[in-house]
Order: structure tokens, then sequence, then C-alpha cells
């Protein structure tokens, strides 16, 4: 993708810019702007600043990729958008056209670099060919941290558990006459901070008699690299991942993040530019579910497998599973089957928690205010149970909770559902 | 004075965080929620904690004649703060605290910078609201919509911004603070300097403080949507409502352009063939709210109408959420929307209706309309493309039709929106030059270097700053 390309997709949502009609709806709505109050910190200042980069009226600034960068990419904007502007894709854009400039900001080099090269997070299966140009310019190899979300070094980080999921789960598990053949894309949080919600994704899948492929080379889906601003790297670890998930020839990909999920189903196709594998990206696109969309659409939840858990549960709706993939009702539908769940929801489910994948790496504490909101919204539930569907969110609630010292239980939704298929029978074994 | 030694000054009252000075952020302050209006970027924003820093920084514009720009959150429909000639911009976003809920006195004290929205919820607690109710009522400031004199869909039974505010705090163009008013009901003491400053749009000074009137939320409420066939059926019905001797809280309307706009967006089920769409609610005491219903269904029945009456809640929320789509639905059609406030008495409100179909057809522009017919206050949005010059000429002449036709129904320029930058130029039509010239005299006496808002609402005068 050359310097032209990059500029076009920017120029390529110039009406979208020209549609805002600057109305400030997003003030109301954006958590930025309740913690900021500041009108770059907004959607419509962002999308002015937008304009003003096509119509080359500002330089760039590293002042002007601060103020790209200042974005939770949390859409919140966009569902409140009354002229529909895809703000996400205009921040998206314009930090790729800044950060083609004048350089990604250190901290997302380094984390660039450790997710683009898979070899670096684990025992090295997959070449360190994808990542190339922008980054390796600069070779911040010795930046990197153990994972990259740990870079915050104030941050309560979970404790890791010292192996990748990579390495407890198996390549395929058969089922007797199955009912569909599926490929587990894990992304980064799963394979290496919260395995278990990997091995939970194949005991319910097993045990709804669909047969699970995980192909070990998988890699992080590139999403954060995207997000970053670095579309080029982003871009080839689409290619490499289309590649290998194709090649496996499921029914479906399924995730366990919203964010993975977006990258396989609106992230990819936007990536690859034409040819064959963009058809390859189109037909993955139309064939990922979340696992709480595969659990209600292809493969419904089989009610008579849960045991009972006598347990009140809250759900905080990831932004990029919620706004990003438009699954909203499923994983509480599913959670609600379970005997003896009970539901008792957030005053405001899909608000931001502040995580943001590498957002907080620069803006901690400006995460960590945006946690606030959602820490008190969950106090005043009186579950204390919390579930999510994303990784980057669950990170940044426990870290929350533990500061706290609340004494809430983060768990995905697939998780919960796996407990309580456990109460019932063992495990399905790996 | 450069924009660097200003900064300086400014930088020593308020402290580095409050002063904004870089070309990126400057750019985000150099509009705010009009269209079609020029759009200028500061030479500084800054954010003052408390009145005294007001007071030092109007000090400091007025000894170096630079133009202040008194600023909310920004969503005035009207250019009022966009900064025409740099200057300073003065954003009243940190003086956000609520200073009083008086349940007794049945008012609220409030600084400039909370959110209408935000006192809302901190009098709903006594069963009180502050019924002022503009579209913008979870990002637009209380100051900001004191300066605007801001409206909404309660104005025919709860009257606007101005019914409500009994007090104002005031620094004056030459730094000194003044105070207006208060909580009694009763006070004439003096000139009415309350309602001077209100809907002043931040051209004769700077509010800082704010004494709100409440009233005690309503019971209960019923919500109807009624469909007719003609125009002239729906505008009658309006003031067949009123004459019925019913207020209703809201009482809106939608033309067939934006009902059409509207189902093709949110498709709730309107009927698109109807020529005007009305959206009723009656509320307060049930007993009353009741018996209210029976009248405007009747009403509404004599006038050939459909009526529709939302049994509970959710049905509620579906014929709201018509309404709240109307512009968003309009917007989506082109990419610019010209949104306009002209405003007539209310039994002209068909008479206008189709003097608005008939200018859109002459035009060859899409105009849809829709607004608060209870109060003829309508809200033709010309649909465009501000790209397209040819187009954008064809709009600013439609728009000064409209003017023309509101002002000879024996209506005004601005129902709510404000003059601003917008207006400014036909504000002779309405007042007069004799009018005009007691505006003039007013400006010149509270803020004689012009520096408060300058370009805004008095037409001409330009201010001599270096």
């Amino acid at each position: 993708m050359g310097s032209g390309a990059i500029i076009s997709v920017l120029q390529a949502l110039e009406e979208d810019i020209i549609k805002c009609m600057k109305c400030g709806n997003c003030q109301a709505v954006c958590p930025l702007y309740a913690e900021t109050r500041s009108e770059p910190a907004v959607a419509r200042g962002k999308v002015r600043l937008a304009g003003a980069v096509l119509k080359g009226e500002v330089e760039y600034t590293q002042r002007l990729a601060e103020h790209f960068d200042l974005c939770l990419t949390c859409m919140a904007c966009v569902a409140n958008c009354p002229c529909g502007v895809r703000v996400n894709e205009i921040v998206m854009a314009a930090r790729a056209v800044v950060a083609e400039k004048i350089g990604l900001s250190m901290p997302k080099r380094a984390a660039v670099a450790g997710l683009s090269r898979p070899a670096l997070l684990d025992a090295g299966i997959r070449a360190a060919s994808l990542t190339q140009g922008l980054l390796f310019k600069t070779g911040e190899r010795g930046m990197l941290p153990r994972f990259p979300i740990g870079l915050e070094m104030r941050r309560v980080v979970p404790r890791l558990p010292g192996y990748s999921l990579k390495e407890i789960l198996k390549e395929g598990y058969s089922v007797p006459a199955p009912v569909k053949r599926v490929a587990f894309f894990a992304g980064c949080v799963t394979c290496y901070v919260y395995t278990g919600v990997g091995r939970a994704v194949v005991d319910v899948l097993l045990g709804h008699g669909v047969e699970v492929v995980f192909p070990k080379e998988q890699h992080c889906c590139g999403a954060p690299v995207l997000l970053a601003g670095d579309r080029k790297t982003a871009a080839a670890m689409a290619r490499s991942q289309v590649e290998i998930f194709s090649a496996v020839g499921a029914d479906a990909v399924v995730t366990v993040c919203g964010t993975c999920g977006e990258s396989f189903r609106h992230y990819y196709p936007q990536l690859l530019d034409g040819g064959k594998d963009l058809q390859r990206a189109k037909l993955l696109a139309e064939r990922t579910f979340d696992i709480t969309e595969f659990l209600t659409d292809v493969a419904p939840l089989k009610k008579d497998l849960l045991g009972p858990l006598e347990e009140t549960f809250t759900y905080h709706e990831p932004c990029h599973l919620g706004r990003g993939l438009g699954v909203y009702e499923q994983p509480v539908r599913l959670l609600a089957a379970v005997p003896g769940a009970e539901y008792a929801p957030l005053k405001q489910p899909g608000r931001c928690c502040g995580g943001a994948g590498f957002f907080g790496l620069k803006h901690y504490d400006l995460s960590l205010k945006v946690l606030q909101t959602k820490l008190r919204d969950i106090a005043t539930t009186g579950a204390h149970q919390v579930v999510t569907g994303c990784g980057s969110c669950r990170i940044h609630l426990d870290d929350g909770l533990a500061r706290h010292r609340m004494p809430h239980q983060v768990l995905h939704t697939v998780e919960m559902l796996a407990r309580s298929m456990r109460e019932v029978s063992r495990g399905w074994g790996y | 004075m450069s924009a660097k030694s200003l900064a300086g000054l400014l930088v020593k009252i308020l402290g580095r965080e409050n002063v904004i000075t870089a070309r990126e952020d400057l750019l985000c302050y150099s509009f705010d929620a009009a269209q079609d209006v020029p759009a200028a970027p500061p030479a500084v924003v800054v954010t003052p904690r408390d009145t005294a820093q007001v007071s030092e920084v109007l000090r400091i514009a007025g000894r170096y004649g630079v133009p202040v720009y008194p600023r909310g959150s920004g969503t005035n429909l009207s250019g009022g703060t966009v900064p025409l000639q740099g200057g300073i911009v003065l954003s009243m976003l940190k003086m956000n605290r609520i200073l009083d809920v008086d349940p007794d006195n049945l008012v609220a004290v409030v600084e400039p910078g909370v959110i209408i929205q935000e006192l809302n919820n901190a009098v709903a607690p006594y069963g009180l609201i502050y019924p002022p109710d503009p579209g913008t009522v979870t990002t637009a400031t209380m100051g900001g919509s004191v300066a605007e004199c801001s409206g909404g869909l309660r104005g025919l039974k709860y009257g606007v911004t101005k019914d409500y505010i009994t007090g104002l705090d005031v620094v004056l163009a030459d730094g000194r603070a003044a105070s207006f008013g208060g909580k009694t009901v009763k006070n004439v003491t003096g000139y009415d300097l309350v309602k001077l400053f209100t809907g002043s749009e931040g051209t004769l000074g700077v509010i800082t403080g704010i004494t709100v009137r409440l009233i005690p939320a309503p019971e209960a409420r019923k919500t109807m949507l009624a469909t007719f066939d003609r125009l002239a059926d729906a505008g009658n019905a309006v003031t067949g409502i009123v004459k019925s001797k019913v207020i209703p809280a809201t009482l809106e309307i939608m033309d067939q352009v934006t009902i059409s706009a509207v189902e093709n967006f949110a498709k709730i089920g309107l009927p698109t063939q109807a020529r005007a769409v009305l959206l009723i609610e009656v509320d307060g005491i049930p007993e009353v709210v009741e018996r209210e219903a029976q009248t405007v269904m009747s009403v509404v029945a004599n006038h050939h109408g459909q009526l529709r009456l939302a049994g509970d809640e959710r049905e509620r929320y579906d014929i709201w959420t018509a309404r709240r789509a109307a512009l968003p639905a309009l917007a989506q059609l082109k990419p610019t929307t010209v949104l306009e406030d002209a405003t007539v008495p209310r039994s002209q409100i068909t008479i206008m209706l189709e003097a608005l179909e008939e200018i859109a057809q002459r035009y060859n522009l899409t105009i849809g309309t829709f607004g608060h017919a209870g109060d003829g206050n309508l809200h033709p949005t010309i649909l465009t493309d501000e790209r397209d010059r040819e187009e954008m000429e064809r709009v600013h002449r439609a728009v000064e039709e409209i003017f023309r036709k509101a002002l000879e129904l024996g209506g005004t320029l601005s129902g709510e929106h404000g003059i601003g930058l917008a207006k400014t130029r036909f504000l002779e039509w309405e007042l007069g030059s004799a009018g005009l010239d007691v505006m003039k005299k007013v400006k010149s006496a509270l803020d004689p270097h012009n520096l408060l808002n300058p370009g805004k609402m008095i037409p001409g005068g330009s201010v001599q700053h270096g």
C-alpha cells in the first residue's frame, strides 16, 4: 500500500466529512469529551481536523497526531450521529495519514512491532516476515514488553498464565457426526492472558456437536495495528490471516472478541484491495461469528446442557461487539438460559470502559477516569459477576476492580456458559 | 498585540492549562453548529474557573482592544459563537457547578457551563423540572442557552428560556461584575435587565451565574399521532385544539417530505402518503390529561385526521422516535442541511406551510418542514450541497423569501435560534430603522468598544485591534 493509497482512504471518506453538520450531538455520548470538555477530543472536532488535512490547512504535527489518537474508537458518536458520519473510520484513516508523514509514537511502534511479529510473542511459529516499511526502519525491538498492553507500568496487570493457548489447545477436535466445522480464532488476549476463554470455547462447541479447528499459525488479528495508524502492516497481517483461515475450509470462523470479529468481518475486506485475497476475505467475513452469535444463530444453545449457577451477573457490552458487530442481545439471552442465573443490567451497558486496546498506553489516567463511570455503574447493580466479551475490556475492568478493591469477578460469556455446562457433565477434554 | 503576547498575559491569570493556542486546537473552535456561515479560528481559547478570572480576561481584552467570544458547547444554530475576528474565545465549560437546588423557593442556581440535562437530573429527585427543552438539551450549556434564549418542544405550554430565568450574574465589558434579579417570583426593581441579558447572544456581557425557576413535574401524559390528507386540515386542527381550551405540552408537525424521509430512515410505519402529521402530547394531572386527550381526539376527527393514541411507554417512545428522527432523516438525504426557524402566529401555520412548498418548488430545492406547530415555530430544512455554488445561490434567495413571508404573516425572523451571524442582515426588516437604532444604542452603552461577540446580532461595526 503506497502513500497515495493511504491518503486515498481518507479521501474516500470526504463525503462523510462534509456530511457532518457539526451539531455537537457527539458531545453528549463521547466518554472522552465528558472528561476533557475539549473540542478536539470530540468527534466533530476531529472531523473538522480531518477535513483540514484533506484541504492541506494543517501541518502534520505531533499535536495533530495526538488529537487523532485521543479517541477510544468506541463509536458512541457514530451511533448517536444524526448524519450517520463514520467517525471511527475517519479517525482510523487520519491516524494512518499522519503516521505515514511523521511516524508512529514510540509506545505504538513497540506495540505494533510486537503484535505484527508473532515470532516475538510465542515460540516462533510463523516467520517475522510481515512487518516492513514504517516500523522496521526504527527497529524498536528493545522496547518490547512481555505483552504490549502491559507497557503502562502502573497498571495492575492480570497474572499471566505463563503459557500460550497454542501450547494447551490441540490443532483440532473432532466429534462424531459434527453439525458444523468451525475454525476458532482466539486473539492475543485469549492466547496469552485469559486462556480459560479458549478452553471454554472448545468445551462449549464440542458439547454442541461442533468440530473445532484451531490453526496454530494464527496471530494477532491486526486491529490494534490498524487502529494505531499502521495500515500497511495491518494489511500484511490481514493477508496472512486470510490465507491461514481460508486454508482451513471451515463452515465458520468463531471469535471471542468484538474487535477480532470486526477484523474478519469488516477490516480485512477493507484492507485487501482486490483480487483473490479480497474475494477470500469477503468469504471469511460472511462466515465470521462472535461465539455468542454462533450459539444463537448457527448452532443454537442447548438448554439441557446447562446446569444451575446461583449467580447474579451483569453484562458490560464491548464497543466493538455491540456497535461494531451489532451483537447486543445475544450474550444476555444466552446467559439468561442458565438456571439460577439472574441478570442485573448496567444503566449504560454500552458505554466504553476506557480500555480501548492501546489507548491506555498513552492516556492511562484518562482511561481510568472513563473506567470510573463503568465501575460506579457496576457497583450499583448488586451483581458480583461481571460478564463481557472482549479481552481488552476485561484487562481494564480487572485493573480497575483490583485498584478499587471491588470483589467482582470478570468472565467471558462463553466461560460462564462452560461453567454452567460443567455442572452437568465434566469437560470434553483437550 | 500579537497572539503570543496576548496568550502570555492570559497564562499569568488563568494558568497554562486554561489557555489554548495550538493551531490544531483553535481550528476546532472556529465553528459552531450553524451551517452556511463563515468560520474563523480564534487567536486563543481560555477556560476561566470563576467570575474573577472572567473579569480579568475582559479587562485585558479591553486594555488591548481584543474581541471576546463567549462560548458554551457551541451548539447554537446561528453562528453565535464563531470568532469571526479572531481574538479570545471565552469557553465557560469549566464553570460548571450546580450551586444550589432550592425546592422551597422552586429555584436552582447554576454556573454557565452546566449542561441543561445535568440541571434536570439534579432537580428530578425533588419532583421538579426545568421546562425549556431545546433539541440540544443533552449538550447545550445553561449559559449558552440563556444567551441564545433557546426554545424547544414544550414552548407552547411552558414557554421558553426567558420565562424561567429570574436572576443573572454578568461580567460587563469593562470587567466589572453585576447581579440582576434573584430568587423572588416578583421583582420590579429597575429595568428588567435579566430579560435584557437573556437572549443577548453574548453581545452585552458574559453570564457567570444563573438563577432559574423550576416547576413540579407533570404527573401524567398522553401522546398521540394524527395524520392528515390535507395541509389545511392539519393546520386547522392545531388552532382547533387551542381554541378548545387545551394547551398541549407539545404540538409538533411534520410535512410530507419529512414524513417520507423519516419513514425511509426509521421504518416505523408512518403513512408516507399523508400530507402532514401532528404529534401531540398533553400532560398534567391524570384526570385533566384524560379529558384533554378526549378533546384533542374529537378536534382531530372533526378535521378529518386519523388518530393513534400511544397505549403505553413503548408506543409513546415510537411516536417521539418519529419526531426525533426528523432532522437526522432529512440530513441523510444531502450533504448540507440549512435549518431555519422562521416563526408565525399559530393561526398562520397553514399559509406558511403552503408558502414553503411553493418556495421550494420555485427555487427547485428540497425543503422538509417540521417543527413546533403549536407555537408557530417551523423548521424549514433546506437540503443542499455547500459545494454547489449555483444551488447555494438559490438557497440564499429562498431563505430570504422565507423570512419575508414570515414577517408578512406577522411573524418573526427567528423563533429560537437567534440572529447571530446568520440573520444580522435581515434584522432591519423586522425592527425597522428606529428599532435597530435602539438595539445599537443599548449595545454601545454596554459595550462601547464593540469587543463582546462583535459582528453578531447588530449589523455593521467592526473593531480595531492589533
